[in-house]
């Protein structure tokens, strides 16, 4: 039995150990904003906090995750996630949306750790989250617009 | 390999939507270590000088192989496979060789290797350790000759101020060395076993430390 919580709620599962957390979240779970990409840790549209910290989901036993602290797009909350979130509205960051979850998870990552970071920070940061749409340039712009606005 | 069923549609438009966009096969591997002769083999070499470099030339199989090289870069960024081609995604060195803030090598990289069970037909497994990290740039291995590497060896102000004592212990019990030999699914490991390997640099070190 893996114990762990999942966006501040006490979880549980008891299937196979090697079972990926990704499968867990949006099938046992049903909290279906983190994606399937690649299955295979390259594109990170199923990026999630993993105690704190960005992780791959796809790619991650939920028999690693126990007593762990879990948080998804649903979840995530904090001055650095409503920053980021009126930022993708503000300039329309989306296009088909479908890696959306992963890179706003990366983001705000981001700026809990870097408040105020430059070009190269965000490249560092974002370069694992893939967007066929490629809108690079208004992730990146939306991030900055983010941490001007939690510089106020 | 166990199977899941993953009931979701996203399955079927991940799948079109990002097949083209990246090649992630691994080695062709030979799934058994390639031989790493025993340091008493070298024992019928008289000259001290002479068997210690022999000594030091046969760690190099390991030294020198893509599976330690890999995470010894001589860029900020890290290779990978056989091929040694750069790491994809592209990641970079970070503070402590941990990858950067918000992207940190253990995004991907767990305590331990990965079976990857969302598409496993080009990609075995997620290599992982406790302790994954990349060497620091001092210690870079990439592009060097097998002599060279072990000048670096032996000098305090490129090997994080070791001494060969303390180089012997490295090689022959820290766990992430030792992930060369058990790198997991698809990944072909590096010669012989640890054992071997730091009983080569225990008498490389005994017979002199030569470095050619």
């Amino acid at each position: 039995m893996v114990t762990f919580t999942l966006n501040g709620k006490e979880r549980s599962f008891d299937g196979d150990p090697d079972t990926p957390l990704l499968w867990v979240i949006r099938d046992f779970e049903k909290l279906t904003g983190t994606k399937y990409g690649c299955g295979v840790a390259q594109c990170g549209a199923c990026t999630v906090h993993l105690d704190g910290m960005t992780r791959r989901s796809c790619i991650t036993p939920i028999s690693t995750v126990d007593g762990s602290e879990v948080i998804t797009i649903e979840g995530i909350d904090g001055p650095e996630a409503k920053a980021v979130q009126a930022a993708w509205v503000a300039i329309d960051v989306p296009q088909c949306g479908y890696c959306q979850s992963g890179q706003i998870m990366s983001a705000v990552a981001l700026l809990q750790v870097t408040p105020k970071p430059n070009d190269a920070d965000i490249d560092g940061a974002m370069a694992g989250n893939l967007c066929r749409c490629a809108t690079y340039h208004r992730i990146r712009q939306a991030i900055h617009n983010a941490a001007d606005a939690m510089e106020g | 390999m166990k199977k899941f069923v993953f009931a979701s549609a996203a399955i079927g438009v991940a799948a079109s939507f990002f097949a083209a966009t990246f090649s992630v096969a691994q080695d062709n591997p030979a799934e058994q270590s390639a031989p790493l002769k025993p340091a008493a083999e070298f024992q019928s070499i008289t000259d001290a000088k002479q068997r210690s470099w022999a000594l030091f030339e046969e760690a190099g199989k390991v030294i020198q192989h893509p599976r330690c090289v890999n995470c010894h870069p001589a860029t900020e960024r890290p290779l990978q496979t056989m091929a040694m081609h750069p790491h994809q995604p592209p990641v970079s060195r970070g503070e402590g060789g941990m990858g950067m803030p918000g992207m940190t090598c253990n995004t991907c990289h767990g305590a331990a290797n990965v079976s990857v069970v969302g598409q496993a037909e080009t990609l075995k497994s997620i290599p992982g350790n406790p302790a994954w990290h990349l060497a620091p740039i001092e210690m870079a291995w990439e592009g060097k000759s097998l002599a060279e590497i072990c000048r670096q060896i032996k000098d305090p102000e490129r090997n994080g101020g070791k001494t060969l004592a303390e180089i012997t212990e490295h090689m022959t019990h820290d766990s992430l060395v030792g992930w060369g030999w058990q790198p997991g699914a698809g990944r072909e490991p590096v010669p012989g076993s640890q054992a071997v390997f730091g009983e080569l640099i225990a008498a490389w070190v005994e017979s002199g430390a030569a470095c050619q």
